[in-house]
């Protein structure tokens, strides 16, 4: 019991668009939220993380910049971690251990940023870049969205996966979202309105694209210790599990990504099975990132990710397995274009019992929240954490 | 060097020691892999150690510059790429020699592409006569 790591506090940022706000800013906004819910002050908090803030030059020095900005004073153990899309998910995995190694028992994770009031070209970026890999692909222009469009061409060409199928991902997804008042596109739509919608790279439509929003969330890691003192009920992380996949001197097969790694190993810790799991938040950039995951973290079996979406298994309460009952970053928010801490913020609303009622799994007990970041075909870092609801 | 026709010479990349005889190769029109003198693994991107057991001793080869389509996708939308050379093709192609690599796809109608489509090597200059880039179009 000594041994357990709770998530005491969760925000969601409720705006999509700050045009008359700092990067900055919402961060501090988040972190209120995420203290408040846990019902501790700020004085608390000895460890800190986020991810690099793209508004600003040196990035690295995030952490140092919003500790500074915060007024966080006292702060032992602290990361900075930038993989991505996933990266507070990252810092939650290694939060579990520092605060395991008693180095700190409040840490504060925070996510904020404004892609969309700064008008970012997102994913279509082809030009030439900085590493040394993208001499080797961003030098022929290929863009994330090409990236993943190849993935999704070959997975159909593999296992005969449809457009309508990838489309099915987002008709749950959407369907979600209208009951969710803060999401950016909350209309439901069909597989067929997906299919029907701009061509963006064959077979990526405009809709199997998710959205591009300003805002944040965060989070608030607490030890069994402070969680004792707490009168709110905390969700206990019961696994985690990273993973990097890559080109592999030219082996890759785009067609399976970390996620089977990472899940694996935060099914092992946790010690329960896939089909403990009531709810599923997915990182979910694109449709073919959610099919993906569905089949890598062992929800179906390899190639039936595009029936199992369609099956109808993804729609809460009733579905197999419901996924982003938010409207996830498909449709309601992937603040800063980093979703993954969206992610945990849903899972913990599904366990406590908090989310909209219509589509709340009744006593939901065990959630997976997972987030990738880097991009398929080149590399990528996968982090999945296992939930479990408050007894 | 053979040119395909829509190309302008491309943006130059970032040449380093390490990946210089990879781009010195393409402009003489060879397209270059690596292999491990140790385990034998013939291997993409250019490195100067072995990815599978760190072995040093790695030395080029060149390539047939033939292949087949693994998979692709067009788009029209590529921020700062130029308009003539739009739609992009984007395709990984595995070279017969095993190793797939990201590339692009020219001198081809978009809609009659097709996944396991054979293709060869052929370069795209850029501003430096030095360098080239190794693209693929398809053969009969
Ligand atoms: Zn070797």
């Amino acid at each position: 019991m000594s041994n357990s790591v709770y998530i005491a506090g969760a925000f969601e940022h409720p705006t999509r668009e700050a045009p008359d706000k700092s990067a900055m800013q919402l961060h501090a906004e988040v972190a209120r939220g995420a203290l408040a819910d846990a019902g501790l002050p700020k004085s608390r908090v000895n460890g800190f993380a986020t991810a690099g803030i793209p508004e600003y030059k040196h990035t690295f020095k995030g952490p140092m910049m919003m500790a500074d900005y915060l007024g966080l004073r006292g702060v032992s153990w602290a990361e900075n971690t930038d993989d991505g899309g996933g990266a507070q998910l990252t810092h939650m995995a290694h939060a579990v251990s520092a605060i395991r190694d008693g180095k700190c028992d409040v840490v504060l994770i925070t996510l904020g940023g404004r892609p969309r009031s700064r008008a970012q070209n997102t994913g279509t970026g082809g030009t030439a870049g900085t590493t040394m890999q993208d001499n080797f692909e961003h030098i022929h222009g290929n863009t994330v969205i090409t990236r993943y469009a190849m993935v999704a061409k070959r997975h159909m060409h593999e296992y005969g996966t449809t457009p309508l199928q990838f489309g099915a991902i987002r008709e749950a997804v959407s369907y979600h979202a209208q009951f969710n008042d803060d999401a950016l596109y909350p209309d439901p739509v069909t597989a067929q309105d997906v299919v029907n919608s701009r061509t963006i790279s064959d077979p990526i439509h405009l809709l199997d694209c998710c959205v591009i929003s300003d805002g944040g969330a965060a989070v608030v890691l607490v030890s069994s210790d402070v969680a004792d003192e707490l009168a709110r009920e905390c969700v206990e992380i019961i696994g985690c599990g990273e993973s990097i996949t890559h080109h592999d001197a030219g082996r890759m097969n785009i067609l399976e990504t970390g996620a089977r790694e990472s899940g694996d190993s935060a099914f092992d810790e946790a010690g329960i099975s896939r089909s403990d799991v009531d709810y599923a938040s997915l990182y979910d950039s694109f449709t073919v990132t959610v099919l993906l995951e569905l089949e890598d973290l062992g929800f179906c079996e390899k190639g039936a990710g595009g029936e199992f979406a369609e099956s109808g298994a993804l729609k809460a309460p009733d579905g197999e397995l419901p996924v982003n009952t938010d409207g996830g970053g498909l449709c309601s928010n992937q603040p800063a274009n980093k979703g993954g801490l969206t992610k945990v913020v849903e899972a913990v609303r599904q366990l406590r019992g908090e989310t909209a009622p219509e589509v709340q799994i009744p006593n939901a007990r065990y959630a997976i929240a997972h987030g990738m970041g880097g991009d398929f075909v080149t590399r990528e870092k996968h982090t999945t954490l296992l939930l479990e609801a408050p007894r | 060097m053979t040119v395909p026709e829509q190309w302008e010479p491309r943006e130059t990349p970032e040449v380093d020691p390490e990946t210089a005889p990879f781009w010195r190769a393409a402009a003489d029109g060879t397209l270059l892999l690596y292999e491990c003198d140790d385990c034998g693994l013939v291997f993409y991107y250019p490195r100067a150690f072995c990815p599978d057991d760190f072995s040093p001793n790695v030395s080029p080869k060149p390539a047939t510059g033939t292949g087949r389509v693994y998979t692709y996708a067009t788009t029209d939308v590529v921020s700062e790429w130029p308009s003539d050379d739009l739609p992009m093709v984007s395709a990984i192609v595995e070279l017969d020699e095993g190793p797939r690599m990201l590339t692009t796809l020219v001198d081809c109608d978009a809609d009659s592409i097709a996944i396991d489509d054979r293709v060869e090597v052929v370069f795209v200059p850029t501003d430096d006569e030095d360098v080239a880039i190794p693209v693929f179009r398809p053969t009969d």
